[in-house]
């Protein structure tokens, strides 16, 4: 196969709302390569789960729809290939974790009869093969006594059990791209060690690429190889991790980086902050939505901005208002 | 924190071996089958214009210790004293009047501001509980707040589900400054916010402290945020505090395990460092019937565990204004023979 595993080609996105059409997401592109792990951050709203969302058709129906673009999956547009196709992709080639793995579980299920629904849905196996395969899976997910837990129901696992579950039947048909919505942001901190560090381990092990979604910079800094920052539905910055994280370009992508505070920071000294707030879904301009949100006029003020590449690999939204006053600062 | 220094002897709010139980009832009758000890034995204390940085995982205690701390709840064996009152057993009409001293600032604003009150109506509250003020002399108060936290005037007539969460939690910690308390218990003042908004808010608080001379009691998971607020910093686990010392000690010189283990959980933003890291097994185990020994010991399987069952594993200094628990299983060697 050439090219990447996944390449999204400026997807819009658009919910039906009673106000009208709202694009969630406006024109986003990026690709994740076989065997890499691509984070894609940004705050509440920003349109990062409704993104990952629509790769695996997963929106919200009938309001949620991809109006416009590609997303080529092993070069192939998952937008139109039909429905039963698309049921073979997701779960079988791209699994899925969500944030919250209580509400993505089936309560009324026990743990080995979901698993072995997965299993059997992409692989024709007898269900005692697949019942077995399941307490396998259980095992190296790391779960205790595997025999047992594979017959208990969700509610009586603990959160970071449950999204050890989540993890295996995503896992469970060896798919070739993860996406991980938010995984480890409903755990405490010494729990989602774990989890990352199992979902790092499983990542090595299988050659699974991951398209990790989270607010988290932190857990971007140390999981992935790539960032792609969000702003208000679109792609502000997007850069090899250590280049984005050493050499920030956008405005918006230095605000975050100054805003969190750092064990190595001064103490209770004045944290960075950006000014004003996101404007709301309805109210988005169709120039640059940074400057709106900074009250600036310029020449993006009512044009889209062009999505440049000013290093290789290191692409910007390329308002010139947010590039300086990023760099002047 | 200098000109504080020469009344640190006398500690804003003292707390000793304060334990916080609720009882599990169950069978036929509602008997009273076990306890939850949320908070199991915690002394500590709060100085003058300081931040004491409250942190833990969910389930810890940290929130029943805060709202315990205030007598939101009614501890059940302890001693609060609040400027040298024991406040233990005082009546909620006894502590009226104190209120005005101590007031909290909950982590979710939507749940914790009335969606049928005006803004104006909301912060006020505490002014018409305390009977502080006329009418127009409230409202002037308000007004005053507002500019204060950074809000416009005409929020007042507006209802808090018109503002975002960031804006929210200004509403909230305005209607907590009403009455010139003296100290703050924030319970994960940002937690529900995005980091933007986050960094807003505690800027805020701190400017606030600057300006106010307010003691801070600051509960979070986020130990990022944590180290940045604090002068000192508790660590608590499964009801209990670990070790308390200031917030660079805790975090350059860790001395209990869990607090290493914590601190090396944190995934920092930062590419370029590679850190070892403590991997946990386990889950934080329940506190109905938390084991009898060290609790950490015990999710760690220590082979010693056994002998700290019955030992006294309460605080002790370790290095100047460094206290650390008595237990073997979570400290080095060295440290064990100091405090042994």
């Amino acid at each position: 196969m050439s090219g990447p595993l996944l390449e999204i080609r400026d997807i819009v996105t658009s919910f039906t709302t009673e106000r009208g059409w709202v694009r969630a997401v406006d024109g986003v592109s990026f690709e994740v390569a076989a065997g890499k792990t691509v984070g894609l951050v940004g705050e509440s709203g920003c349109g990062k789960t409704v993104t990952a969302m629509s790769i695996v058709d997963l929106l919200p129906k009938p309001s949620g729809h991809v109006l416009e673009g590609e997303i080529l999956f092993k070069g192939h547009d998952l937008r139109k290939v039909k429905e039963k196709r698309m049921r073979e992709v997701r779960g079988g080639e791209i699994g899925v974790i969500f944030q919250e793995p209580m509400a993505a579980l089936n309560p009324v299920h026990r743990i080995g009869r979901q698993l072995v629904e997965a299993i059997r849905l992409h692989k024709k196996v007898s269900a005692r093969t697949a019942l077995e395969e399941a307490v396998e899976w259980l095992e190296k997910v790391g779960i205790p006594a595997p025999e047992r837990r594979v017959s208990e129901y969700p509610h009586q696992l603990s959160g970071g059990m449950r999204q050890r579950v989540m993890i295996a039947i995503a896992l469970c048909c060896h798919p070739d791209l993860i996406i991980a919505d938010e995984p480890t942001t409903a755990l405490d901190v010494t729990v989602q060690a774990q989890i990352l560090d199992l979902l790092g381990t499983m990542r090595g092990e299988m050659g699974t690429a991951v398209l990790l979604i989270t607010h988290d910079l932190g857990v971007i800094a140390e999981q992935c190889d790539e960032v792609v920052v969000m702003y208000a539905g679109r792609i502000v910055e997007r850069a090899p991790v250590k280049d984005l994280f050493a050499n920030p370009r956008h405005a918006y992508t230095r605000g975050l980086l100054g805003s969190i505070p750092r064990l190595d920071s001064e103490r209770k000294s004045v944290l960075q902050t950006i000014p004003g707030q996101v404007a709301s879904i309805q109210d988005f301009t169709q120039g640059c939505r940074f400057c709106q949100r900074m009250e600036r006029k310029g020449k993006w003020e009512h044009q889209r901005p062009p999505y440049i590449e000013l290093t290789p690999d290191h692409w910007v939204e390329g308002c010139e208002l947010c590039m300086e006053e990023g760099h002047g600062s | 924190m200098g000109a504080e220094m020469n009344t640190e002897e006398i500690p804003l709010l003292e707390v000793e071996e304060l334990k916080m139980h609720f009882p599990v009832r169950g069978g036929v009758f509602m008997k009273q089958v076990g306890a939850v000890k949320a908070v199991d034995g915690v002394s500590l204390s709060i100085r003058k214009g300081e931040t004491l940085g409250l942190v833990g995982e969910s389930g810890c205690g940290k929130s029943t210790l805060g709202k315990a701390l205030v007598r939101l709840l009614k501890p059940t064996a302890g001693r609060i004293r609040f400027m040298g009152r024991d406040i233990t057993t005082m009546s909620q009409f006894g502590l009226r009047p104190l209120r005005q001293d101590f007031q909290m600032v909950f982590q979710d604003p939507a749940e914790s501001l009335d969606s049928r009150m005006s803004v104006g109506e909301i912060i006020s509250e505490p002014l018409v509980i305390q009977k502080m003020g006329n009418r127009v002399q409230r409202q002037e108060r308000v007004a005053e707040l507002l500019d204060r936290v950074g809000m416009p005037r005409a929020a007042a007539q507006k209802f808090s589900f018109e503002f975002s969460g960031g804006q929210r939690q200004r509403i909230g910690i305005a209607r907590a400054l009403a009455v010139n308390p003296d100290l703050l218990i924030l319970d994960e003042p940002v937690s529900a916010l995005d980091v933007s908004v986050q960094a807003q808010v505690l800027n805020l608080l701190l400017e606030l402290q600057r300006d106010l001379g307010l003691s801070y009691l600051f509960i979070a998971h986020d130990l990022g945020v944590v180290k940045h607020m604090s002068d000192r910093v508790a660590v608590m686990y499964l009801g209990k505090l670990v070790e308390v010392a200031s917030a660079d000690a805790i975090y350059e010189d860790p001395r209990h395990a869990y607090t290493k283990a914590l601190l090396s959980a944190i995934p920092v933003p930062d590419p370029t460092v590679k850190r070892e890291k403590v991997i946990l097994e386990g889950d934080v185990p329940s506190p109905i019937d938390p084991p009898a020994g060290s609790a950490f010991g015990d999710r760690m399987n220590h082979p010693r565990y056994e002998e700290t069952v019955g030992m006294d594993l309460g605080l002790r200094e370790i290095a100047p204004d460094h206290l650390v628990a008595r237990d073997l299983c979570c400290l080095s060697e060295e440290d064990w023979k100091k405090v042994e």
